[in-house]
């Protein structure tokens, strides 16, 4: 019996351990969206009563818009890009044995092996070199390169689970070899293609360690905005913005799990 | 069969990788050769670099006493910071691993929350809880504990604070992975050969979770080794990191050729930690936490 009394404790120490560490983990961002409703105009406790009124200025201020649109646009454009070559590279990875694939493999997940600075200062300096000024276009090639890796390594794990015979099966009766793939691989891995696309919007819209290197003068991502704005002081506007921020960054993955979800069932 | 079917499988593979083999290449292996280049040129007053070979910038990084101290200080970080990882990360990675299925999946959905929530606002919360106005002030305030409010941001230790908690969730995933995967029969028959559940623990749950514990830490090292934001978020004017070298360098002084030494400097450092990793454990462990 005092056995089982001490394995009992044992266990809700370790429970109220979790218990403590998830709350470290979202508090402080809890706190961000809670002072986004703040009615005091300094951003800061105590509250002051409840109002959208933050929410509002953040609708009438142009850059804050601006860096919204970029932002998505940019996410959008990363993620179509990274997913098409991400699911074509792995699709050779998976499916065909050649030389020098080992290599190959280690070379697709090279992107987040580089410490980020170092690959936004190489990126950089190759951009002027070839005396091409920033552009909205080396923002775009940056993300699409660190976010390959998790597209790949995304795919791929879903297509080692895809049979061969359905593919050989199609094959055999005569389709050729992108019907296949139309037909059969694509339907069969789009889970993970969308998984791989959500990947990649998430982490381009939430990037803003190679953004701040890439960004051409006067363009602004959502998180370069926040980062301009944070060099005054915080202020309620920024709570605001971290809490869209936050919904976004949370609704599209999950909104995303859901829909993949409906497709892994209408499959079966 | 026709002919061609026969030849295709040969070629067919690298068409299908061209794209995203030529993007790495283009965008990051021939970038990497250009910093290479660049660190041996020369900034010169007018604008463009001073082509050739020259040491000067290498000579500067390897031997000025301000670089080393700051790599001294960006490494002693980013090991505080996995270490206070690994400390608040295994309870609760062994909590998920052994929680009953329900309870399982809405811990792990919420593990990969932080993921999605914005680095730069999880980073820029804590000034609204360590701010002068933040809630720990006012809460102390309020209780008449303090009577003024308590500077406790921008130093050394809210820099860890904030990276711990970047890295955390990378840390508890890699852990959960690793415990999870680890038959329980064993710590069965450990149990019923006569350990105490704490010796079982000891001698076979934590040796076969070293793998996952070790990937974690190699990926808190290096990620928080390499962060410019976290420091200039939350850290004073004497909390800079080497990243943030690199930034000032390149981005402020436009110091190409001396930003170009620093950063391989850091890729090299870096690099040569995750090799010695990949030599005894072997890469496929980091992958694993994306299955």
């Amino acid at each position: 019996m005092s056995a089982l009394a001490r394995a009992i404790t044992g266990w809700s120490l370790i429970r109220a351990f979790t218990v403590l560490v998830y709350l470290f983990m979202f508090l402080p961002v809890a706190v961000v969206v809670l002072l986004a409703f703040n009615a005091n105009q300094f951003g800061s406790f105590p509250m002051e009563g409840f109002s959208v009124r933050w929410f509002a200025a953040l609708w009438n201020n142009d850059a804050i818009v601006r860096a919204f649109k970029t932002s998505v646009l940019l996410g959008g454009l990363t993620a179509v890009l990274s997913t098409t070559i991400g699911v074509l590279a792995s699709l050779a990875l998976v499916r065909y044995d050649f030389r020098g694939k080992g290599l190959i493999t280690t070379a697709m997940i090279a992107p987040i092996l580089v410490p980020e600075v170092v690959l936004a200062v190489a990126l950089l300096l190759f951009l002027r070199w070839l005396e091409m000024p920033k552009s909205f276009l080396l923002l775009l090639l940056g993300h699409v390169i660190f976010t390959l890796p998790f597209v790949v390594l995304i795919v791929q794990a879903r297509l080692v689970a895809v049979r061969r015979e359905f593919e050989e099966a199609a094959l055999s009766l005569g389709a050729n070899g992108f019907q296949t793939f139309r037909e059969v691989t694509l339907p069969l891995i789009m889970p993970a293609v969308f998984a791989g696309m959500i990947f990649a919007f998430t982490i381009s819209f939430d990037d803003i360690t190679g953004t701040l290197f890439w960004k051409p003068g006067g363009v602004e991502t959502v998180p370069t905005q926040i980062f301009a704005m944070l060099r005054h002081s915080i202020s309620p506007e920024i709570n605001a913005l971290g809490a869209v921020m936050v919904v976004v960054t949370v609704a599209v993955p999950l909104l995303g799990a859901a829909i993949a979800r409906r497709m892994a069932t209408t499959l079966k | 069969m026709a002919a061609s079917d026969a030849e295709a499988p040969g070629m067919r593979p690298w068409i299908l990788m061209s794209p995203a083999l030529g993007a790495v290449v283009l965008l990051l292996a021939i970038p990497i050769c250009f910093i290479l280049v660049y660190s041996f040129w020369l900034r010169s007053a007018v604008g463009s670099e001073q082509v050739g070979f020259h040491l000067d910038n290498w000579v500067e990084v390897l031997t000025d006493r301000f670089y080393r101290d700051i790599l001294l200080q960006t490494l002693r970080i980013a090991a505080i910071s996995a270490l206070l990882c690994i400390l608040l990360g295994y309870v609760p990675a062994y909590f998920i691993a052994r929680s009953t299925t329900r309870h399982k999946t809405v811990l792990i959905l919420l593990l990969m929350l932080p993921f999605w929530i914005s680095y730069i606002i999880r980073t820029m919360s804590w000034i609204n809880i360590l701010g002068v106005s933040g809630a720990l002030n006012v809460f102390l305030l309020w209780t008449g504990a303090i009577s003024e409010p308590l500077q406790i941001l921008y130093n050394e230790g809210t820099v860890i604070l904030g990276l711990v908690h970047f890295l955390l969730p990378f840390m508890i995933l890699n852990i959960y992975v690793s415990l999870d995967g680890i038959d329980p029969n064993l710590v069965d028959a450990a149990r019923s050969l006569g350990a105490t559940g704490w010796q079982a623990f000891l001698q076979i749950t934590l040796p076969l979770s070293l793998p996952g514990l070790a990937a974690g830490s190699l990926l808190c090292f290096v990620l928080g080794a390499g962060t410019y934001i976290t420091p200039m978020v939350l850290g004073g004017p004497r909390d800079a990191m080497f990243a943030n070298l690199v930034f000032e360098a390149i981005i402020t002084q436009l110091d190409w050729p001396l930003g170009s030494a620093l950063s391989l400097a850091l890729l090299v450092i870096l690099g040569s930690v995750v090799m010695l990793y990949t030599r005894f454990a072997g890469i496929g462990q980091l992958a694993k936490s994306f299955r």
